[in-house]
């Protein structure tokens, strides 16, 4: 036994590989028009970027719609249990430090049943990438509301309205310390590419929201941030380095609020200057708040910040028993403590 | 004065104090000198769940048995004959089983007012001076004051001194039974190497403990009992808990695979995380997780990775587990659980012991969901049974639960140091390539093409090209394990993996019969940790010229293939369990046999005589 990889990545293929080689024989069922579809193209027109050999890469989700995607990628995956991925995926990525594992969760399977996992992954700052579809509802069990959808949702287990209040899974994340969280749009392949570029040059755990439609339970949830006409206005498109402004032309500035937060400021107000690299989560935390405060909503990398990882650190602290006591004997374990001996009869075999 | 040393053949020590007393410390080293002395020994510490419930009350007795023989013993005693109580709790709530005639040790010094009320006496009343104790033989020591005196010139605070009465007491009892004493005192030296004073401190109140046996005159000349023969070899005391985390490592170390546990503490299962996780050298990864779920999740991710995925648990973990080991049955890959079986239902009695979640680990799943089942008999050998636990896991690619219980995880017992090659080998024999070809003749791999002979599937580890799939819980199509919902296909794969699971049976040994004299009409058929009560049992009833025949189950899924056959052999089947008939009731549906079952949920472990009792009872009857 050791704790060297089984297997170390291999060297780049000769021909690189294209989103085709990705693409696995299996019938795609998603509802037409769905989000999903959208992001599965995205994927797998990204993972050839990777530079990975698609044996080095697992996709490992939970339950829902959105938890088919492993079955669509020609790479190792497991389609596992409601809420529970982020914990399967921990394991796997913590045993086997060689490998790039994706974790493809929904707003129910992460927030609701899995969100234990959820947070103490993000705490643990394992070495994952979660993409958590999010469409604010249940589509699979054909539509209740989710921990994401607005209060007063009406649904078909709640005809009356929803009283709980949602869960944003940014500011959720930042909660749990996480070092990467990012949101994105489905539809917005580009956007989301560039993300997901950024969430696997991450190391440790990244957490990328997608906003994506269900165009059959919840359609449209998203459409003031997607349609022509509204978007400039709802959209803050998050730049590292850059002032934070947006509307059309650019014209509204996001501003440092009295109370310690951000809002949304007159166009001569100076921007604030986003900042993904602090140290310090609580500008990000603001910033994932900003729609609360009146403001857009930002997409792109709120937080992108190095912190050990747990998976680097099992693995260093492995080597250092190792150096320090050798590798184990079984036998010196086994016979360790206080033994005795009782001999053989006189004249016997020694046992 | 002469002092005449009594030879006796088997003696029962039952050490109680206050949780914070030191009375399992006391134990185990009081077990450590007996077996280096050459003693048969059996164990039971017998604690409560509150870590410190309020001193000097009930609650808070903490007690620790012992049973040491010159011949084979099986079970820690019945009862007491020698009771060291270190306060007027410890004397109340252990004096019920007591027989008369036993001797008593007590702590004078603890038996004021005020501890006498905390542990319930009438206010006034003290046991050591109303006659309470006649019957028994009581030796009134001033424990604490002697131990103060006896560490007067060291210059210690008087808590810390009066704490050093365990030792004094640890001493007495040492000189009582002629034990040896360099190992305790090297264990002190050991244990205290950072703090000198206090080493020195304990030795010489542990010192001081064995001279006031050799000069007071209570206690004669103190007692001898000789060492107990044993097949040749070497030997340690073994805890069931460390038995069981060295038989993993040592199973995967055999395997050739990293052994991943993902687990959540929870009593009493929580030694072996804790032992596993002294042993990262060999290459073990302990991961303790967020929850019991997230804890067998992260192992199955790891087994899928290629490791050998272990969790550990107690029966309220098996529950919030049940789905992910449902996963497992599916995904088909190789998973140890364990489970510490505790008493129940619900948080039940978390440090006592019980038999109660076999049916659990047999059945406690949604869908028809097969897991192999073993069940421990002694703390030496949750070690086999553990390797056993890993041979199967690997070599049917298949979740295996494995059950313990609260007497084998803390109690101990000698046992003789396997060698590593009397260990079975196991392959893991991952897939390297392809394993069929497809319609147009390219050779493919097929993720549930079986192996003809254990119907395992293959066992094929991210990192290998070529064999790139997907696994997951919803039903898989035959060989090529594609998402099928096909009616045909459903019942031939639940009709496999059972008959993957029986399979296992094929390649058991035959049930092992301890019936010396081949006359036996009678056959006492138990599983897990009742082996040892019914061992001794057993010999009773022979000893006393009854005939009766005995057979214990590690295997309870699949049952071993000679089981049907065993049970017709005998006019009357009596199967004692710590449950309310859990396996009786398996055998009943199973054989055409009219089993009898013998039932006991108390939290400890079956008495021998009321085995022996009812085993009389249905020998008479036949």
């Amino acid at each position: 036994m050791s704790d060297t990889p089984l297997l170390t990545i291999a060297e780049r293929p000769a021909s690189p590989p294209s989103a085709r080689d990705f693409r696995s024989d299996q019938e795609v069922r998603w509802c037409p028009g769905c989000g999903d579809y959208a992001i599965l193209a995205a994927v797998q027109g990204f993972l050839p970027e990777l530079g990975l050999r698609r044996e080095n890469i697992v996709f490992v989700s939970g339950i829902g719609c959105s938890s088919r995607f492993p079955y669509y990628l020609d790479t190792y995956g497991m389609h596992s249990i409601h809420g529970r991925a982020p914990a399967i995926a921990t394991g796997l990525a913590v045993s086997r430090p060689d490998l790039s594992v994706w974790v493809v969760t929904g707003d129910g399977d992460a927030l609701s049943i899995g969100g234990n996992h959820l947070i103490h992954a993000l705490r643990r700052n394992v070495n994952l990438k979660i993409l958590l579809f999010n469409n604010r509802i249940y589509g699979l069990t054909k539509g209740q509301y989710s921990p994401t959808s607005e209060t007063g949702k009406i649904t078909k287990s709640t005809p009356e309205g929803s009283l709980d209040h949602p869960f944003n899974p940014v500011s959720l994340a930042l909660g749990a310390e996480a070092g990467f969280v990012a949101r994105t749009l489905d539809s917005d392949r580009k956007h989301l590419t560039s993300v997901l570029r950024a969430a696997a040059a991450h190391e440790g755990t990244a957490l990328v929201e997608i906003y994506q439609n269900c165009n059959i339970f919840n359609d449209g949830a998203f459409e003031r941030l997607k349609a022509p006409g509204t978007r400039d206005e709802h959209v803050l498109r998050l730049e590292h380095g850059a002032p934070m402004r947006y509307g059309p032309a650019g014209v509204r500035t996001v501003v440092r609020d009295p109370g310690g937060g951000l809002r949304p400021g007159a166009a001569d107000d100076a921007a604030v200057v986003h900042d993904a690299h602090t140290s310090d989560p609580v500008p990000a935390f603001a910033l994932s708040r900003l729609p609360e405060a009146g403001g857009p909503t930002p997409i792109g990398v709120f937080r992108s910040v190095r912190r050990p990882t747990y998976d680097g650190a099992v693995a260093e602290q492995g080597r250092r028993v190792r150096a320090a006591r050798g590798p184990g004997s079984v036998a010196d374990l086994l016979g360790g403590g206080d033994t005795w001996t009782v001999p053989a009869p006189f004249g016997s075999e020694a046992r | 004065m002469s002092q005449r040393v009594t030879s006796v053949s088997r003696v029962v020590i039952r050490f109680a104090g206050d949780s914070g007393d030191g009375m399992q410390l006391v134990g185990d080293r009081f077990t450590a000198q007996s077996t280096l002395f050459g003693n048969d020994v059996s164990t039971f510490p017998d604690f409560p769940a509150e870590i410190r419930a309020p001193g000097g009350t009930l609650p808070g007795v903490s007690a620790f048995q012992i049973q040491f023989a010159d011949h084979s013993v099986s079970t820690p005693g019945d009862a007491a004959d020698v009771l060291v109580a270190m306060n007027p709790a410890a004397l109340r709530a252990n004096l019920g089983g007591l027989p008369r005639g036993a001797d008593v040790i007590v702590d004078t010094d603890e038996f004021t007012g005020r501890n006498l009320v905390k542990a319930g006496y009438p206010a006034g009343v003290s046991p050591l001076a109303d006659g309470s104790l006649a019957g028994y033989r009581v030796h009134a020591v001033a424990l604490t004051a002697l131990t103060v005196g006896a560490l007067r010139s060291f210059d210690l605070p008087r808590r810390d001194a009066e704490r050093g009465r365990n030792m004094f007491a640890l001493g007495l009892l040492s000189w009582m039974y002629h034990r040896p004493t360099e190992a305790t005192v090297a264990f002190l030296r050991e244990k205290f190497a950072r703090r000198p004073e206090l080493a020195a401190a304990n030795v010489a109140a542990f010192t001081a403990g064995w001279n006031y046996g050799e000069t007071t005159e209570s206690f004669g000349g103190g007692y001898r009992v000789a060492s107990a023969p044993r097949e040749p070899g070497r030997y340690r005391t073994i805890t069931g808990n460390r038995a069981l985390a060295y038989g993993l490592i040592a199973a995967a170390d055999r395997a050739g695979l990293p052994l991943f546990l993902g687990s959540y503490p929870i009593t009493p299962a929580s030694d072996i995380l804790h032992e596993l996780s002294r042993q990262r050298h060999f290459g073990v990864t302990t991961f303790q997780a967020e929850d019991e779920i997230a804890g067998i999740g992260a192992a199955l991710g790891a087994s899928f990775g290629g490791s050998l995925g272990v969790t550990t648990t107690s029966g309220p973990g098996l529950a919030l587990k049940s789905e992910t080991i449902g996963l497992a049955v599916s995904l088909e890959l190789p998973l140890v659980i364990v489970d510490v079986q505790r008493g129940g239902p619900s948080t039940g009695l978390p440090t006592k012991t019980e038999q109660s979640d076999l049916l659990q680990a047999l059945y406690g799943r949604n869908g028809e969901s097969p897991v192999p089942v073993l069940a421990a008999s002694s703390p030496g050998d949750c070690f086999g049974a553990a390797v056993e636990a890993v041979r199967i896991a690997v070599t049917y690619r298949t979740p295996v639960v494995l059950l313990s219980d609260g007497y084998l995880a803390n109690g101990s017992e000698p046992w003789r140091v396997p060698e590593v090659d009397e260990l079975p080998v196991i392959a893991p024999a991952f897939a390297t390539g392809p394993n069929a070809v497809d319609a147009d003749g390219t050779p493919c791999f097929q993720p549930y093409l079986r192996d003809p002979d254990t119907l395992a599937r293959p066992w094929a580890v991210p990192g290998t090209p070529g064999l790139e799939h997907r696994v997951g819980g919803l039903e898989k199509a035959d060989r090529t394990g594609e998402i099928s919902y096909d009616a045909a296909n459903h019942d031939h794969m639940v009709r496999t993996r059972r008959a993957k699971v029986d399979r296992i049976a094929r390649g058991l040994p035959p049930l092992v019969v301890d019936d010396p004299g081949g006359r036996a009409e009678v056959l006492v058929l138990g599983w897990g940790s009742t082996a040892g009560p019914i061992a001794a049992a057993c010999t009773e009833v022979r000893a006393a010229g009854g005939a009766v025949a005995r057979a214990h189950l590690r295997h309870l899924d699949p049952f071993p293939a000679d089981l049907g056959e065993l049970l017709g052999r005998y006019r009357r089947v009596l199967v004692p369990e710590m449950n309310l008939g859990q396996l009786a009731g398996l055998l009943r549906a199973r054989y055409p046999v009219d089993v009898e079952s013998l039932t006991q949920v108390r939290g400890m472990p079956f008495k021998v005589a009321e085995l022996r009792t009812a085993i009389e009872k249905v020998a008479a009857d036949v």
